[in-house]
């Protein structure tokens, strides 16, 4: 049977690994290529791997210390990523044109997740998804809620537009996405668990699969979105950084509970 | 698991884009592994591997094109080196495709590749399942019912003979997942994609061969 999946999202900024808190608040967190490894060997399903850097950002991983190479650009660090790692990856962030997405193909991620691209011209995403495969496809969606309404944000949740998080999620399907990636800018660091009656609203209106982040801050908060809404995924941010054996434990706990997931395990690479 | 270093792997590329994932595992269990499709490499190669991800007439086109085909089909049918096809890499070892109209495959093991027939289930069928294990092989040693690979497929492999389906997976229907025909494997997941479990799988693969 299809497992769900148990998704470790990772947010870099400026080549940094961040923690973040409203969309706004950024702590840095380290090196992002020695957490994938972790990640990696508590066997996480997937990655998802957002660069939240404002275009024309600056790198700069200072490890020339230590004769490691230093990474100057996000492309180069999912390079680094791609090689100590064997699951597929997701990669965003600053995704503006089909080269956009070549260029970070190439260098070793399995999907695409774009937000701002499409809300500005739809036709973006059927023109991808033609391009590279509905399943390299990921919308990602960043929720507000504005008068009662789930609304869709842009530019990195500053921006309001005229579509609520349904509405959206619809286009998206029927323009080709593979996948949809439902954030919450309310929710983002704030560990008060996900947005279900959104969820359960949402994974129940669209066919393609639904991946829900933002607001987990304890394990159960995956296991209510599994066993109470249709979402094919979980992911988190945040929790994933602060304990030893993270995604292992998460996974241990949803299995331990009947949910459908991969049998949880650590693996030695 | 030890780096084996009796394996020269040779990887054949006709564009497919994810030779590099698959070259990344095979390096941490080969101290020799290439991308190439030259006819040295093939020859000089213990182990050939066709990677594969996108649509069966394009990958054939592209196959035809960029690969010495009646080479390769000297040294996997006649010479009998060990080979494994992953993804689209196992579909087109059909007789024939039926993605985007009908286009002939290498039909090195009998059969047709046809789309996935779901009705409630969306595709691609992407994630992680697990395998039914119809027949046993070498390349699943170590491996049960349990453990779980990462798929990313529409379509899948009908062989006409049931002694070569290795393991079936379930989604919507019961599909090939893994195929032998003597020293020729194909796996419709990606154990580039499948941690652990699908360096095992690797593994054993290297460590297979036929003449022993």
């Amino acid at each position: 049977m299809k497992k769900n999946r148990l998704i470790p999202v990772l947010l870099l900024k400026d080549g940094w690994l961040v923690q973040s808190k409203g969309f706004s608040r950024h702590q840095n967190l380290g090196n992002p290529t020695i957490a994938v490894k972790r990640l990696s060997e508590w066997a996480a399903d997937e990655l998802i791997y957002l660069d939240i850097s404002s275009g024309e950002a600056t790198y700069d991983l200072r490890r020339d210390d230590l004769k490691h190479p230093n990474r100057h650009n996000f492309l180069d660090i999912i390079e680094d990523v791609s090689k100590c790692t064997f699951m597929p990856i997701t990669v965003g962030g600053n995704i503006r044109s089909l080269n956009d997405i070549e260029d970070r193909l190439k260098r070793g991620a399995d999907k695409i997740s774009i937000n701002t691209k499409p809300l500005n011209d739809k036709s973006f995403i059927t023109e991808a998804a033609k391009e590279f495969g509905a399943q390299c496809i990921v919308v990602s969606i960043d929720t507000k809620v504005i008068n009662e309404k789930h609304i869709v944000m842009k530019h990195g949740g500053k921006e309001v537009t005229d579509f609520t998080a349904i509405e959206w999620a619809k286009i998206s399907e029927d323009m080709g996405a593979g996948e949809i990636l439902l954030n919450s800018v309310d929710r983002d660091g704030k560990r008060t668990g996900y947005d279900i009656p959104l969820l359960t609203l949402l994974s129940d209106t669209v066919k393609i699969p639904v991946i829900a982040l933002g607001g987990v801050g304890e394990w159960q908060d995956f296991e209510d979105a599994l066993s109470e809404t249709n979402v094919d995924a979980v992911a988190a941010a945040n929790i994933f950084h602060y304990t030893d054996q993270s995604v292992y434990l998460a996974k241990k706990h949803l299995f331990d509970r009947g949910c459908n997931v991969r049998r949880p395990f650590i693996t030695n690479f | 698991m030890n780096k084996n270093n009796e394996s020269n792997i040779c990887i054949l590329d006709y564009g497919s884009g994810n030779t590099k994932s698959v070259f990344n595992l095979l390096s941490t269990l080969s101290a020799s592994v290439k991308i190439s499709n030259s006819e040295e490499d093939i020859i000089n190669a213990t182990h050939l591997v066709l990677p594969g991800v996108g649509a069966f007439g394009g990958a054939m086109g592209k196959i035809r094109r960029k690969i010495p085909v009646d080479l390769l089909e000297n040294e996997v049918l006649f010479k009998q080196k060990p080979f494994l096809g992953i993804c689209v890499g196992m579909q087109v070892l059909a007789s024939k495709g039926y993605e985007h109209g009908e286009c002939e495959g290498l039909g090195w093991i009998a059969g047709k590749t046809t789309r996935l027939e779901t009705d409630i289930n969306p595709l691609p069928h992407i994630g992680w399942n697990n395998l039914e294990i119809i027949n046993p092989s070498p390349i699943l040693d170590g491996i049960d019912n349990e453990y779980d690979f990462y798929f990313l497929h529409s379509y899948a492999f009908r062989p006409e003979e049931e002694n070569c389906v290795v393991a079936k997976t379930e989604y919507g229907e019961n599909f090939v997942s893994v195929i032998q025909q003597k020293n020729i494997f194909g796996t419709q997941f990606h154990p580039e994609k499948s941690q652990t479990t699908g360096k095992l799988l690797i593994y054993n693969f290297l460590k297979f061969n036929e003449k022993e």
